[in-house]
């Protein structure tokens, strides 16, 4: 690396950062110290207490404060001759278009989630930007670089989605705590303190659809005046007894496994609870309400007996009726809502008992309910120096260069640090792509296609209906297409497309963001009667050749673009969108 | 510092990183003490990493004046003369490193540390040594063996592209899990001495180059009585003609210490802000991990060139017998 190149190459770089938390903060101060001298950075949190282990450019004082901008001033404390320019938002907004992106030389990502980092993805693939990837759990980490056309992009290679579990593994055979954590925080909680009117299958059986008897809604109604100890075992014996004995009735499901035993608040506690809760209205209109603490359990570290358990769930319950009314009806289970977090433990608890399922502690639980990413300084920091290496190898294009770096917790072949070459594009990626070979998932009848296209901030949904004739006359690609109207205002504009020119010109962001519209497509065929009621001039849907297999969109532009406006029934939904057929399917142009 | 318990205030802070290492080997960390010598960019990403991690105490020594140089890859030092005029490196990175995290104690140690005696190094847990000629290294190192009590070595240094660390932990015994067990290990660390005195010609062939580069420069400054990082490219015959003479000594090529690596840790005396991270990073993993007893030890050389971005570990211990 000449270092004259490089310090002016670095120099005046333009770099866009995302995320400034547990990689940013490390990443900022990297780059500030490396040279950069235009960092722009992206971060719609605020600080919490439990960020300051790694973050280290934030401060006691600065919790509830912006990140980006708490950051930015912090870096500006040992390099004041730089700019940082914060944006407190969320990356998604749509005033971070293609055209912000395109006024960076490199992007980085310290982002903590799938959804964002396909969506800043997509738009460096649109403004064709190199991105920087990165990621770290514990002590794990890795480096990604991405360069449209050269390298993967980040979605070419299947990303795990996040794991979800069978309604009935949840409501009615847990055999793992999370099942029980599950339980405890979407249908109970969500049952108790949350939205009404939201469905929930708390009361729902696995052995046949049908809920329960009206007589269970009522279980959870909590009467005004009423002694609140009392609804307290009242859900109890609910929950934890009758709801596992109606389970039990059915043989089936326990035929292969170990049969739960129900548990009643009389056999726990048969005295009165405010005896054994003891001090119970002691340190009142406290910030932090919380059932342990009226308890006097210390530690969150401990596994709680069943009677502990069940001691907490009552307070908990108490507490909210108590002190936080107004809230119930509203709440969302919140990691970080301490009476929250100790009802579900309870909750999970008791359940996991009856199941035989071992107990955790408060702070297993949290981390479980919480989804919480154990992580530490040290990967970070690590993380952040190999995301500045690639950034430099970048702007000087130094392609040959370019690594994925993985930073492992145990060696492998006496590497800590692990350099790979990176791959060149999936050709079947749906994302960066010239061609949509193959679809995402299986494309039957009543498959909706969503399409993007982030270019021109277009989306359509496709409905697929599956027919089984088509006229051989009138309707020769065995597809149809249905619902889509020609721009209002430029009647001339009978051209099709073809030139790739938007005429967005004659269309107002409105309407075409309002009508997220479905376009139908019916593939295959079926009796002729039925498509003649459509008025539908299938010759007038494409001129060009489709493929007999598909009949969508994508393959058809693939081919040849020349499609027509279409005449559409009034009553048929309207999209209004351009002619410029070649914009809808541009997603996978990019 | 603390109970037997965490605080609530401790548990709140360090919950992301209780739930890497666990609350008992937090509590060790909360009752450790730390010592760094030589404040560079590296040994300051290091310290900020084990204040944020919660040792009980760091204390700092350098008494050095701060320069130019010292802020270019330092972020603990602010450019503003007012705060650093009159003030050590130690000094100013001290005012610094309290600010991150309020619970750990940062002091500053004045004076030679060659001087010290071996009575003040068994005051801690932990030993990190940084900018140290040849002659110092040894003798720190050997102070602290001297000590009934086992008191972790590191020593540590980045060199334009290039980070080393060398790690010895003597008589090390550890935890660490295997699948769902929890597993008890010894491991031996040779000193820095007997380290470097093992025959070049003993290794492995495919050992770092950057092993035996780093030793050239570094016998190279010991024999022209240079402070570490004096060099420059004006050095490069005096070093090439060193690494002749100790390639014969110990019946190596010279092809294993290539003419390129030489010249750039000649040249690159100053440090690279992104290989001070990663470096800092790996060394306050290394030093959380032997303090709190539990997961395997580097041992006993980590090497980093961000030209390969390969960051390796060698052992470097006299071959065991055959027997």
């Amino acid at each position: 690396m000449s270092s004259e190149e490089q310090l002016s190459a670095i120099k005046g770089a333009k770099v866009l950062m995302v995320g400034a938390g547990g990689i940013g903060c490390e990443l900022l101060k990297t780059l500030a110290l490396s040279g950069f001298q235009d960092i722009h950075i992206i971060d719609m949190d605020t600080i919490e207490v439990s960020n300051l282990n790694r973050q280290f450019l934030f401060r006691q004082s600065h919790v509830g404060q912006s990140k980006a901008k708490v950051a930015r001033d912090a870096v500006l404390r040992f390099r004041p001759n730089i700019s940082i320019t914060p944006y407190h938002a969320n990356v998604k907004e749509s005033g971070f278009n293609v055209d912000f992106y395109k006024e960076f030389d490199v992007v980085l990502n310290g982002l903590d989630n799938l959804d964002a980092r396909r969506h800043v993805n997509r738009l460096c693939l649109a403004a064709d930007v190199p991105l920087v990837e990165s990621g770290t759990t514990g002590f794990l980490g890795q480096v990604t670089v991405h360069l449209k056309g050269k390298t993967e992009c980040y979605e070419c290679q299947p990303k795990p989605a996040p794991k979800t579990y069978p309604v009935c593994t949840i409501t009615s055979t847990p055999s793992k705590f999370v099942h029980c954590i599950v339980w405890a925080k979407d249908l109970l909680f969500a049952k108790l303190f949350g939205d009404k009117n939201l469905e929930n299958d708390l009361n729902v059986r696995s052995s046949d659809a049908t809920n329960l008897s009206e007589h269970s809604e009522d279980v959870f109604e909590c009467r005004k005046g009423k002694d609140i100890e009392q609804y307290g075992r009242r859900i109890y014996d609910h929950v934890f007894g009758h709801n596992i004995e109606v389970a039990l009735s059915n043989e089936e499901t326990w035929k292969n496994r170990n049969r739960p035993r129900p548990i009643y608040s009389k056999d726990v506690f048969p005295d009165k609870l405010t005896k054994e809760n003891g001090k119970t209205e002691k340190g009142s209109a406290t910030d932090d309400v919380s059932a342990m603490a009226s308890l006097g359990l210390k530690n969150p570290q401990d596994i709680w007996s069943l009677a502990e358990n069940s001691r907490v769930f009552y307070e908990s319950l108490r507490l909210f009726f108590l002190k936080r009314q107004k809230e119930i009806g509203n709440l969302t289970f919140d990691k970080d809502d301490q009476l929250a977090v100790e009802f579900v433990t309870a909750a999970a608890n008791i359940r996991a008992s009856s199941f035989g399922i071992p107990l955790h502690s408060l702070f297993e639980a949290k981390g479980i309910a919480g989804n919480i990413v154990h992580a530490v300084a040290t990967t970070n920091a690590i993380i952040a120096g190999l995301i500045v290496i690639e950034a430099i190898k970048v702007l000087k294009k130094d392609s040959n260069s370019y690594r994925m770096t993985y930073c492992l917790e145990h060696p492998s072949k006496k590497l800590l640090l692990m350099p790979v070459e990176p791959y060149e594009p999936n050709k079947s990626c749906y994302v960066c792509s010239e061609a949509l070979s193959e679809l995402p998932s299986p494309v039957i009848s009543g498959t909706v296609l969503t399409i993007e296209d982030l270019q021109q901030e277009f989306s359509c949904r496709i409905n697929i209906k599956h027919r089984e004739e088509f006229d051989e006359e009138r309707e020769p690609d065995g597809m149809l297409l249905s619902g889509w109207v020609e721009a209002p205002v430029d009647k001339n504009n009978n051209k099709s497309i073809g030139n790739g020119e938007s005429t967005s010109s004659a269309l107002s962001m409105e309407e075409i963001q309002e009508g997220e519209k479905d376009v139908e497509i019916q593939e295959t065929s079926e009796s002729a009667e039925n498509v003649t009621g459509k008025k539908r001039k299938l010759s007038e849907v494409s001129k060009g050749t489709i493929p007999d297999h598909s009949g969508l969109p994508d393959e058809s532009s693939r081919n040849q673009n020349q499609l027509e406006k279409l005449d559409v029934d009034d009553e048929d939904d309207e999209l209004i969108i351009s002619n410029d057929w070649e914009s809808l399917t541009k997603k996978k142009r990019l | 510092m603390n109970g037997e318990e965490l605080t609530e205030q401790e548990t709140a802070l360090y919950d992301r990183q209780i739930r890497v290492w666990g609350a008992d080997a937090q509590r060790r960390l909360s009752k450790s003490h730390i010592l760094v010598y030589g404040m560079k960019g590296t040994v300051a990403e290091f310290c900020k990493n084990i204040v944020l991690a919660g040792v009980g105490s760091v204390t700092l020594v350098d008494d050095r004046e701060v320069t130019e140089e010292a802020l270019s890859a330092n972020f603990l030092i602010l450019p503003d003369e007012n705060l650093y005029h009159g003030k050590t490196l130690a000094e100013v990175c001290c005012d610094s490193l309290k600010e991150f995290n309020p619970m750990v104690h940062v002091s500053v140690e004045k004076g030679d540390i060659s001087t010290f005696g071996v009575e003040f190094f068994g005051k801690f847990d932990a030993v990190v040594i940084s900018c140290c000629s040849l002659a110092k290294k040894k003798l720190i190192n050997q102070k602290r063996q001297k000590l009934p009590k086992r008191v972790a070595f590191y020593m540590v240094d980045c060199r334009g592209c290039c980070g080393e660390i060398f790690v010895d932990l003597k008589d090390y015994k550890y935890s660490k899990k295997k699948l769902e067990e929890t597993v008890e290990c010894q491991l031996e660390f040779p000193s820095f001495e007997d380290t470097i005195s093992v025959p070049w010609k003993a290794l492995p062939k495919r050992v770092s180059k950057l092993y035996f580069a780093m030793r050239v420069i570094e016998q190279f400054e010991d024999a022209e009585g240079r402070n570490p990082g004096e060099t420059s490219i004006a050095d490069l015959p005096g070093v090439l003609k060193l690494r002749k003479e100790l390639c014969e000594t110990n019946s190596v090529n010279e092809s294993q210490i290539p003419d390129a690596l030489l010249e750039r840790l000649l040249i690159g005396t100053s440090e690279y802000p992104p290989v001070c991270a990663i470096i800092g990073g790996i060394l306050g993993q290394e030093v959380i991990k032997a303090i709190s007893g539990k997961g395997d030890p580097l041992k006993n050389f980590f090497f980093f060139d961000a030209m390969d971005g390969k960051g390796l570990i060698e052992d470097i211990s006299e071959p065991k017998p055959v027997s």
